[in-house]
């Protein structure tokens, strides 16, 4: 799956992606990245069976990343 | 002759064969289409486009297709209303309203940008297309992908309103309610767009489907008399109608077809979703994501993709962006229904209500020519001002019922 994280203030300091690959069996390769001091954006893939992928991608959201796929606005009015 | 050489990375310049693909391989950055203007040499006149029938394909050069449009041939040429009541009202000398509202055959703009995705669509050999929206995009991808002979598919928030379900559900497409929020009900598309085997207009051929809207400033160009205007309004959800004004203006400026005007391009966006005029107003190019509370839904993209070219577009272009409140929206589409008779949905509201903020605040020039584009027809959210219209007087069927009240009628000189 390929996605933008997006890390508000609160969380941009912390090495989420490190324990995201730690907690589960994904395969993470970051693509591209900007990090400044309240925010910080990364396009990411993420490798592995579906159902892992998927809970990965619930973690993040517990963690306040705002997750969204690379195309980000989808659905369109 | 199609003049299209490639798509091109927006991020790192990466080139890509034409093809149904969207983003690039090595950054993510989105694809764009680039053409060899040089090929068309001196052929392609003001003469021959005036001389082609009044719809969008008359710039069909520009457009990323080879040779003639199968979807949609009738699209666009929508009419440039000189909006001389409106000018009297917000004080101003030369006003312009390109009104999409009456746009072929759905009326709104997204005609433009479906039948370029459509007609690419059959080019690459797909049968089935699709989309995931709330309003505007469904009908048209159903409509024309139906009259294009194409089986569609159209993914929709679980919770979205009977009347914008028919409006898709009438032209005989496969409707798909998905459950979730927001977020859950976008990813789930993006998946859907990545395994099946469709067109997607806005995810795998969205490079092609975004140039669609170029045709919408190729003809206020053209019908300004071949003029560039000196600013132009622009309603931004995804921020892609932004860069594309832009892009084409640019394209008839270096092709000789007009001056260039120096053209500003000012983004609206209602205050309940306004990403991109936060961050232009913010001076940052950062776009922070939020969750959209507006009425103005068919703009309600929290996160835009085209969000920092737009920003980038309205920085460059001396531009600005402002937002306006729901009210201040209802009360624009009033205004321009009760000076023009032109009947906007909620985004219409949205662009002249933010234009009539920044001529108030001096940011917009008085003097100078503006043209506020008005991309969707006001019969789609009628829920927005269904209470605000002048109460309706209900008589007996009787002379003796409606003279007193056209007496007092013409008392009161309505």
């Amino acid at each position: 799956m390929r996605l933008y994280l997006t890390f508000n203030h609160k969380n941009v300091r912390e090495p989420l992606i490190w324990k995201l690959a730690q907690e589960f069996a994904v395969v993470t390769n970051i693509r591209t990245a900007e990090v400044k001091e309240d925010m910080g954006l990364v396009g990411i893939e993420l490798k592995g069976k579906t159902d892992v992928v998927e809970a990965a991608v619930a973690w993040l959201e517990q963690h306040g990343v705002h997750v969204e796929p690379i195309e980000q606005s989808v659905l369109e009015g | 002759m199609s003049i299209v050489r490639a798509l091109k990375c927006r991020e790192c310049g990466s080139e890509y064969e034409i093809a149904p693909v969207h983003v690039c391989e090595f950054c993510f950055g989105p694809l764009e289409v680039v053409y060899d203007y040089d090929a068309l040499g001196e052929g392609f006149t003001r003469e021959l486009i005036e001389s082609r029938p009044q719809n969008m394909w008359r710039y069909k050069e520009l457009l990323p297709i080879e040779g003639e449009p199968t979807v949609g041939a009738e699209v666009g040429f929508t009419p440039l209303v000189r909006a001389k009541n409106l000018e009297k009202v917000l004080g101003v000398k030369e006003l312009y309203i390109k009104n999409d509202a009456v746009c072929y055959p759905t009326l709104s703009f997204k005609d433009r940008v479906v039948s370029v995705a459509l007609s690419k669509a059959v080019e690459f050999g797909f049968t089935t297309v699709a989309c995931a929206s709330t309003g505007n995009l469904a009908g048209s991808v159903a409509a024309n992908a139906t009259a294009a002979g194409l089986k569609s598919y159209v993914f929709i928030p679980h919770d979205l309103e009977v009347g914008k379900v028919v409006g898709a559900g009438v032209y005989d497409t496969s409707i798909v309610a998905i459950e979730g929020q927001y977020d859950d009900v976008n990813r789930l598309c993006s998946e859907i767009a990545g395994k099946y085997p469709w067109a997607f207009v806005n995810v795998n051929v969205r490079p092609f489907y975004a140039e669609g809207s170029k045709s919408y400033a190729y003809e206020i160009m053209e019908q300004l008399g071949w003029k560039a205007p000196k600013h132009v309004v622009v309603p931004m959800a995804s921020g892609s109608l932004c860069t594309k004004v832009d892009k084409a203006i640019k394209e008839f400026v270096k092709l000789g077809l007009v001056e260039d005007a120096g053209t500003a391009i000012y983004g609206a966006q209602a205050t309940g979703c306004s990403p991109i005029a936060r961050s232009v107003k913010e001076g940052t190019d950062l776009i922070h994501p939020v969750k959209a509370d507006t009425i103005a839904k068919s703009l309600a993209i929290g996160n835009p993709a085209d969000g920092y070219y737009a920003n980038r577009v309205m920085k460059e272009s001396g531009g600005w962006s402002e937002d306006v409140s729901d009210q201040e929206i209802v009360d624009a589409i009033k205004l321009l229904a009760q000076t023009e008779g032109i009947f906007a949905e909620t985004a219409g509201g949205v662009t002249l209500g933010v234009a009539k903020k920044l001529i108030e605040q001096g940011r917009i020039p008085r003097d100078e020519s503006i043209v506020i584009c008005v991309t969707g027809n006001g019969l789609k959210t009628l829920e927005a001002v269904q209470d605000q219209i002048n109460p309706v007087r209900t008589i007996k069927p009787s002379l003796k019922a409606f003279d007193p009240l056209a007496e007092a009628d013409l008392a009161a000189n309505k």
